[in-house]
């Protein structure tokens, strides 16, 4: 079973990589561009045929590892 | 007064700190990350550097490996714990010490030497320190933005729990003397019990006139029985 997971900065945390790429495509003439916040993306391939058992595996993993709670937000998707 | 430091793949400053410790009269150790059973240690030291190539977050997957089951263990009991650059980050991804170290505001790698202020001098770590001491210290790091939510940056103002703030030359803790964008100007935490500091600057650089300055051998001897 295959999930994504897409992790992101809490709203109210400084995200200097987004705000330099929102800078140079400003700079490259996309002036519509309102702000930009930069993520990480991962997908997960799961041994598991329980859905609801796969995707809580999923959640400790993210709540292990892959996101740090203090400054990140994350979401899954089944793909 | 023994000591054991932890090496990574990707520590770099395992060996200036094991140096810094022998200077100074420690029994140390140097334990490898897939040891399972800690030395008998008083003081425990996760190093600077750049453990598994700082993969997924600085200090996220040496956080998890096998020896820092026993660190935690340790650290429970009371043993007291230095995190210094990428061991503050180490620190904070494996819950011992709370809070985070972000990217530096201004995205640039920063190595030079900068002020901070001694800020609790009552600490196992910093009791040889005058309170609000200006000490010249060495930073050298990506992630060194420290950010924390709001109760907890309370209870670090509460309890005293802030070690150091950088500071210019005259002890002005403002913006202009912030050099990577943290919270408060913070350089360096305790936890509530205050037998782990973490740190991002280094210490165990300024050990010696020769190379630097003397002004991390205090941190040391305050650590010494």
């Amino acid at each position: 079973m295959k999930f994504s997971i897409t992790v992101t900065l809490k709203k109210d945390v400084l995200d200097p990589q987004g705000k330099v790429v929102e800078n140079t495509l400003v700079n490259l003439g996309m002036n519509n561009l309102k702000s930009i916040r930069q993520g990480k993306y991962f997908e997960i391939d799961i041994n598991e045929q329980d859905e609801s058992k796969a995707q809580k595996n999923v959640d400790e993993m993210c709540k292990k590892l892959l996101v740090n709670l203090i400054i990140e937000d994350y979401k899954i998707n089944k793909l | 007064m023994k000591s054991s430091v932890i090496v990574f793949p990707g520590s770099n400053c395992d060996r200036d700190i094991a140096v810094a410790l022998e200077k100074m009269k420690f029994k140390n150790q140097m334990v490898w990350h897939k040891e399972t059973i800690l030395p008998k240690s008083d003081l425990i030291v996760i190093p600077g550097g750049f453990s598994y190539g700082d993969y997924l977050r600085s200090g996220a997957i040496a956080g998890k490996s096998l020896i820092i089951e026993e660190v935690i263990k340790a650290a429970k009991a009371g043993c007291l714990i230095l995190g210094i650059c990428n061991g503050f980050q180490i620190l904070t991804e494996t819950g011992l010490l709370k809070g985070t170290l972000l990217r530096n505001k201004n995205l640039k790698f920063i190595n030079k030497d900068v002020h901070v202020k001694v800020i609790n001098n009552k600490t196992s770590f910093s009791n040889k320190y005058k309170k609000d001491q200006i000490l010249n210290f060495n930073i050298a790091h990506n992630e060194g933005n420290f950010f924390t939510n709001t109760e907890h940056l309370n209870e670090l103002n509460n309890e005293d729990l802030i070690a150091f703030k950088y500071c210019n030359d005259q002890g002005a803790i403002n913006e202009e003397s912030n050099p990577n964008g943290s919270l408060e100007n913070i350089a360096g935490i305790y936890n509530l019990k205050k037998n782990i500091l973490g740190m991002m600057p280094h210490p165990e650089r300024m050990i010696d006139q020769l190379i630097s300055n003397t002004d991390g051998v205090n941190l040391f001897s305050s650590l010494l029985k």
